[in-house]
């Protein structure tokens, strides 16, 4: 009887220490938020994925509340924290709670930036903002929300090569943007240009977005003194070129964005040796008359380009002639290699808007191309002399081989 | 003077016993005598091939990092170099040919037949070896098609039942086609093969000089038999066929001459449509059209303990043949060779121009 009372003691305190320990795993914030329609239900749907989730973070370390209350006026009680939904223009500080606290932010990840909102307030966006701007971006506009990823996941919204669809979303929406008097066509133009090719169609991730030139949190328009540097990011040597051309002090002095006044902006297109000279698609005609030095340079270092490319052909040529007729032109491969280099290296140099130095550097290509072009001819010689050596040789083996069948005959007819 | 110093060889060595030997020995002649020269072609293709090659030994340098330039360097650096790689390479394909056509032939006229078993035995070995030779060679320029071939070919050896990962890793001399495999092919190629091809040949033309040249069983029972004299007659004829095969040789080489491809790079993907030698590609299409599993067996074993049971027949057909052995035809084995050079000629056709996938 004694031991009935124990075993039946056990089992009630067992029962009661596993209800216990459902009640403090179950998060009732997202228990009951599963059971409801439209926007209250959708958090729950998206809050697996979410970054802050998998790291063990929940709807109230951000809103607030007690999630361990079943009952609702219980959990969300302000007693205890409860925030609910921030409004759209606190939507920075409230990020910022955590995003700028580095001590927080360093149990996470010690190397994450926490300097967003500062920049946030320093970005067109966040002046607006402050001004109390409620249809200007705040974090969740490009970050999302309930269904936050890290910026390395390419299913992010801020995922490099989804920025500019991101950043479109409202760029390039004219009834949204009616307000701002700004242009809305930057997506449209970027789509075309070189680096949206690269970026959106060939998913090279070293192409640079919206971000790469205007930055994220920071986002500004790039003030025209800024451009260069701007484009310096990648084009370093190409920029070091032009600041120590002559151009550099112009374009300062008349106000002139450096590498846009002849490449554009989002619409960059694949360069092309037609930019060049005093012909068509020149861009050097804009600013320089017929008259001026820039448009004898300009059309100096066309030529030296041009001469350079119309020798690199005919080597190209001379080498492919060579290697048809199964000679090994690997020699020459290698010169024609470095004159495509001379080429490019060229193209560049027009940056120094001295045909001195494009000049200086096409020489060298088209000698390099002249050495191919002459291996290739000579392989084509050498092969026409072997074919020639060939038949003197046949016909002497042959000879022999028919003076061996007379011998035969000979010996077999006595 | 001339009479001194052979008397003092003759004395020595028996040469006047051997010359009467050779000046008795006489050759068959009959509508099949055209077969008896594809020996002697494998032969002068063969030292053509041992010329060549010590040449090329001068320059060529055995490394992955070194292979592909000095193979390079021969064919433009070195004078007359592209001529002689050329034709090692030309001359190796000739002889792996004319290897073919001398087996098929000794096979369809049954020259297997007592007493000469040995002498077939010894020729299938020289085929094999021929075939190794091959095989060994085409990764020696390191590159890209040979590296890739190589790497196929070893794989495939890799699926051979119990043994295969252990051949494999024997022939690449590791896990993957490495320094360690360019270097043991490389003396397989120069050392190990050429000495046994020497000792089987050695031994193949003994029995033949010994024995002489087998007749077609059509020829036993003919009465009006013909021959000539091995020594001249047939040796200078044999010498016009060698000298043509040269001409050729020289032609191929130089209106031809052999590719030296892109240097191989081990990081890379396989190309598409890889293959091995012609030679050796109605085996590669067998397997790659055999069905992944032939009743409870994997297919690709199968192929493979397939052609090891062919080699093997093939190696001891003058004990299968019991037909031959009573110098009795069996065209059933007749029928099968044909069978068998057709399957070769349709696997290596559908290798080539079939669905390519």
């Amino acid at each position: 009887m004694h031991s009935k009372f124990i075993f039946i003691f056990i089992i009630v305190l067992a029962a009661g220490f596993t209800a216990n320990l459902e009640a403090a795993e179950k998060d009732y914030c997202i228990e009951c938020h599963k059971t409801l329609d439209g926007s209250a239900k959708e958090p729950t749907e998206r809050i697996e994925g979410d970054v802050h989730f998998k790291r063990g973070l929940s709807c109230s370390d951000c809103h607030g509340g007690d999630p361990t209350k079943e009952d609702f006026t219980e959990a969300k009680d302000p007693a205890k924290g409860f925030i609910g939904k921030p409004k759209r223009g606190d939507i920075p500080s409230f990020c910022g709670r955590c995003h700028a606290d580095p001590a927080y932010m360093r149990k996470y990840n010690p190397n994450i930036p926490t300097d967003q909102l500062a920049k946030y307030h320093e970005s067109q966006h966040g002046k607006l903002n402050m001004q109390g701007d409620q249809k200007v971006a705040v974090c969740i506009s490009c970050h999302g929300v309930h269904g936050i990823r890290e910026a390395n996941d390419p299913q992010a919204p801020v995922f490099i090569s989804n920025i500019p669809r991101t950043c479109a979303s409202c760029h390039a929406d004219k009834e949204y943007m009616k307000e701002y008097s700004i242009p809305t066509n930057q997506m449209e133009e970027f789509e075309k240009s070189v680096h949206g090719e690269a970026l959106l169609n060939k998913g090279d991730r070293g192409a640079p977005a919206c971000t790469s030139c205007h930055g994220s949190h920071d986002a500004a328009l790039p003030r025209a003194i800024a451009v260069g540097n701007i484009c310096a990011q990648c084009h370093s040597l190409t920029r070091d070129l032009f600041t120590k051309s002559p151009h550099k002090a112009a374009h300062d002095s008349l106000g002139i964005p450096e590498c846009e006044a002849c490449h554009g902006n989002h619409n960059i297109m694949r360069t092309s040796d037609e930019m060049l000279g005093n012909t068509g698609q020149a861009v050097c005609i804009k600013c320089h008359t017929a008259d001026s030095k820039g448009y004898a340079q300009a059309s100096s270092m066309k030529n030296a380009i041009e001469a350079l490319k119309g020798d690199i052909k005919e080597s190209e040529n001379a080498v492919e002639m060579a290697e048809n007729i199964g000679m090994e032109m690997s020699d020459a491969r290698f010169d024609l290699d470095e004159a495509k280099n001379s080429l490019t290296k060229s193209r560049t140099y027009i940056h120094t808007f001295s045909k001195e130095a494009v000049e200086e550097i096409t020489k060298a290509g088209i000698g390099l191309a002249d050495k191919a072009k002459d291996k290739g001819r000579k392989a084509v010689a050498e092969f026409d002399f072997r074919r020639k050596w060939l038949a003197v040789v046949v016909a002497i083996i042959l000879l022999l081989a028919f003076a061996v069948y007379l011998k035969i005959r000979g010996m077999e007819k006595k | 003077m001339f009479q001194k110093i052979y008397n003092w060889f003759d004395e020595r060595y028996q040469i006047t016993s051997s010359r009467d030997f050779f000046a008795k020995k006489t050759v068959p002649v009959h509508k099949h005598f055209v077969w008896y020269y594809f020996g002697g072609i494998t032969l002068f293709l063969f030292i053509v091939q041992v010329v060549t090659g010590i040449l090329l030994l001068f320059y060529y340098k055995p490394s992955a990092a070194e292979a592909f330039e000095s193979v390079k360097f021969i064919m433009t650096r070195v004078e007359f170099g592209w001529l002689i790689r050329s034709i090692h390479s030309w001359s190796a394909n000739l002889m792996v040919f004319s290897a073919f056509v001398h087996l098929f032939s000794a096979f369809f006229l049954k020259s297997y037949r007592p007493p000469r078993e040995a002498t077939w035995i010894t020729g299938s070995f020289l085929f094999f070896i021929v075939m190794g030779l091959g095989f060994t060679g085409y990764l020696l320029p390191w590159n890209e098609l040979s590296f890739f071939a190589t790497k196929v070919g070893t794989q495939i050896a890799g699926a051979v039942p119990v043994v295969g990962s252990y051949i494999r890793t024997i022939l690449r001399g590791g896990e993957e086609i490495s320094d360690a495999t360019i270097t043991r092919f490389f003396a397989l190629h120069v050392m190990v093969l050429p000495i046994a091809a020497a000792a089987f040949m050695g031994l193949h033309l003994i029995m033949v000089q010994l024995q002489g040249m087998s007749e077609p069983l059509s020829q036993i029972s003919n009465p009006d038999k013909k021959s000539m004299k091995f020594f001249p007659n047939f040796l200078l004829r044999d010498v016009i066929v060698w000298l043509i095969i040269f001409a050729g040789l020289l032609a191929l080489s130089v209106i031809f001459p052999w590719e030296l491809g892109k240097k191989a790079d081990p990081f890379s993907p396989t190309p598409l449509g890889i293959k091995p030698e012609w030679y050796f590609v109605w085996m590669f299409q067998t397997l790659k059209i055999i069905p992944a599993k032939i009743l409870l067996f994997d297919g690709e074993v199968l192929g493979i303990l397939g052609f090891g049971a062919a080699g093997l027949a093939l190696v001891m057909l003058p004990f299968i043949d019991i037909w031959a052995r009573k110098e009795k035809r069996n065209p059933l084995l007749s029928i099968l060779g044909i069978c068998v050079i057709l399957y070769i000629l349709l696997m290596t056709y559908l290798a080539y121009f079939g669905p390519q996938k």
